[in-house]
């Protein structure tokens, strides 16, 4: 059974959190991708304001297709999260405590997890249009010229991620892949 | 000649383009099916599960498989005795690809000056159109709406002659397993051996436009791809890289004969939403 946490995640959350873990996660995700972050980051270095208080929050690598009429977003699922991975410490350590994507990460990001207490998550990639169904309110809240890669706040209810990495160094991608690895019967 | 208005192109591959991301093709669907009943990951079946009922979204309500809704890369088979009026073919491909992704509701992905200021060209254009001139008075198009984060894994590799078949199993199985869940498993794998550097990566990408389950015809080729596919799923990585049996659904290769001194490889992955459609006019 999937656990269910209400957003914002508490420490309490992140300590009970173990690779492979399946979640539903109800409240609040700021969604970035390529852009948004380089421009996050870069107003983080000049003491801007951010689009969004970082702290404690959780960030959604993705970039959604148009809505249909009647619909409260398009396809929604993540994108491959290695490309965050140069600007992602900057951005724990303003109390970033959660990502959700898709694909491995650098080991600086997984040490950075330990040291900040944070959590990373994927949704499955290439399922935007069941996963849309979990989203419940979407609104620009910066950078909208970027488009499909502008910030977005969106509220989920039992919105569906697996932990890939924990702050115990757990790594469900190294674990699941050495489990099936080579033994083919 | 027959003359094929260019209204005919727009129309053809406005509705390709459309057709392919909302409704994954049969063939696919069938093979994440029968990988679903054999995976014996827990967490791998899950995965598979949920890819399949988001195709099932998909098609019942007719929006986009993916928010990624891809490069429009496009194959076009010209019959040499047709003639295009009233506009010209690349023209007309684009405007296609614009009424798709404006009219369906499909992500504009496409951006200018790739290397510095990346501005959102807002269609979806430039398509990257490729054309055959082929005997006949039809004409065929293939639409292949391709995805950034599989195509991201792609690889040529300069081989040379003695690296031979074994070489090519090694450094296809090492682009595997680099690109690990990146390109969202279970992968297609399109596979060009031979010819020259940009020959074989068409090789590769044309792989994947093949109906998953069919082989080469060529035996040796087929006893390949047979091997290459038990191989990389021997490799755990599973669907989306939770572990697991089912990491390729297909492994499709296509051979050209190349120069004395080479022996080029170039690996195109297509992720488990592998989508194409064709028509012909």
């Amino acid at each position: 059974m999937p656990k269910i946490i209400n957003l914002p995640l508490t420490e309490q959350d992140i300590t009970g959190l173990r690779a492979g873990d399946n979640v539903l996660l109800n409240g609040v995700l700021y969604v970035a991708r390529d852009t948004a972050h380089e421009r996050i980051v870069e107003a983080l270095a000049k003491g801007e304001t951010l689009p969004f208080e970082i702290k404690g929050q959780m960030i959604y690598y993705m970039g959604p297709a148009p809505t249909k009429l009647g619909n409260i977003i398009g396809s929604a699922g993540p994108t491959s999260s290695y490309r965050m991975d140069i600007y992602t410490l900057p951005l724990m350590e303003a109390g970033l405590r959660g990502m959700i994507g898709k694909g491995q990460r650098t080991q600086t990001i997984l040490d950075a997890l330990k040291k900040y207490n944070a959590i990373y998550f994927a949704a499955i990639g290439g399922a935007g249009a069941l996963i849309s169904k979990s989203i419940r309110k979407v609104e620009i809240i910066a950078y909208e010229d970027l488009g499909t890669e502008a910030v977005r706040k969106l509220e989920v209810e039992n919105f569906p991620v697996t932990v890939i990495n924990d702050i115990y160094g757990g790594d469900l991608y190294r674990e699941g892949k050495a489990k099936y690895k080579n033994s083919t019967k | 000649m027959r003359e094929i208005d260019a209204k005919e192109v727009i129309k053809t591959t406005t509705r390709l383009f459309i057709d392919a991301n909302y409704n994954l093709t049969e063939d696919v669907l069938a093979a994440l099916k029968k990988a679903q009943g054999s995976e014996e990951s827990p967490a791998g079946k899950e995965v598979l599960a949920q890819i399949i009922k988001n195709a099932d979204i998909a098609a019942k309500e007719q929006v986009a498989l993916c928010q990624d809704c891809g490069t429009a890369v496009v194959f076009v088979e010209l019959g040499q005795e047709v003639h295009i009026v009233a506009g010209d073919l690349y023209t007309a491909i684009n405007e296609g690809v614009r009424q798709a992704y404006e009219n369906g509701y499909l992500r504009k992905s496409m951006v200018m000056q790739p290397f510095s200021d990346r501005v959102n060209t807002k269609d979806n254009t430039p398509a990257i159109i490729y054309t055959d001139v082929v005997p006949g008075n039809k004409l065929k198009i293939i639409v292949m709406p391709k995805g950034g984060g599989a195509e991201n894994m792609s690889r040529l590799i300069m081989l040379t002659p003695s690296a031979g078949r074994q070489g090519i199993i090694e450094n296809v199985l090492k682009a595997v397993d680099e690109a690990g869940s990146n390109p969202c498993p279970p992968i297609i794998i399109g596979i060009g051996i031979g010819g020259t550097a940009e020959k074989t990566m068409m090789l590769a990408k044309k792989a994947l436009l093949r109906k998953t389950g069919e082989h080469n015809a060529d035996k040796e080729v087929m006893e390949l791809e047979i091997e290459l596919l038990q191989k990389v799923n021997e490799l755990g990585i599973g669907p989306m890289g939770y572990g697991g049996r089912t990491t390729a659904l297909a492994v499709n290769i296509d051979v050209f004969p190349s120069h004395i001194a080479s022996m080029p490889l170039a690996v195109n992955i297509n992720c488990h939403s592998s989508r194409h459609k064709e028509a012909v006019i």
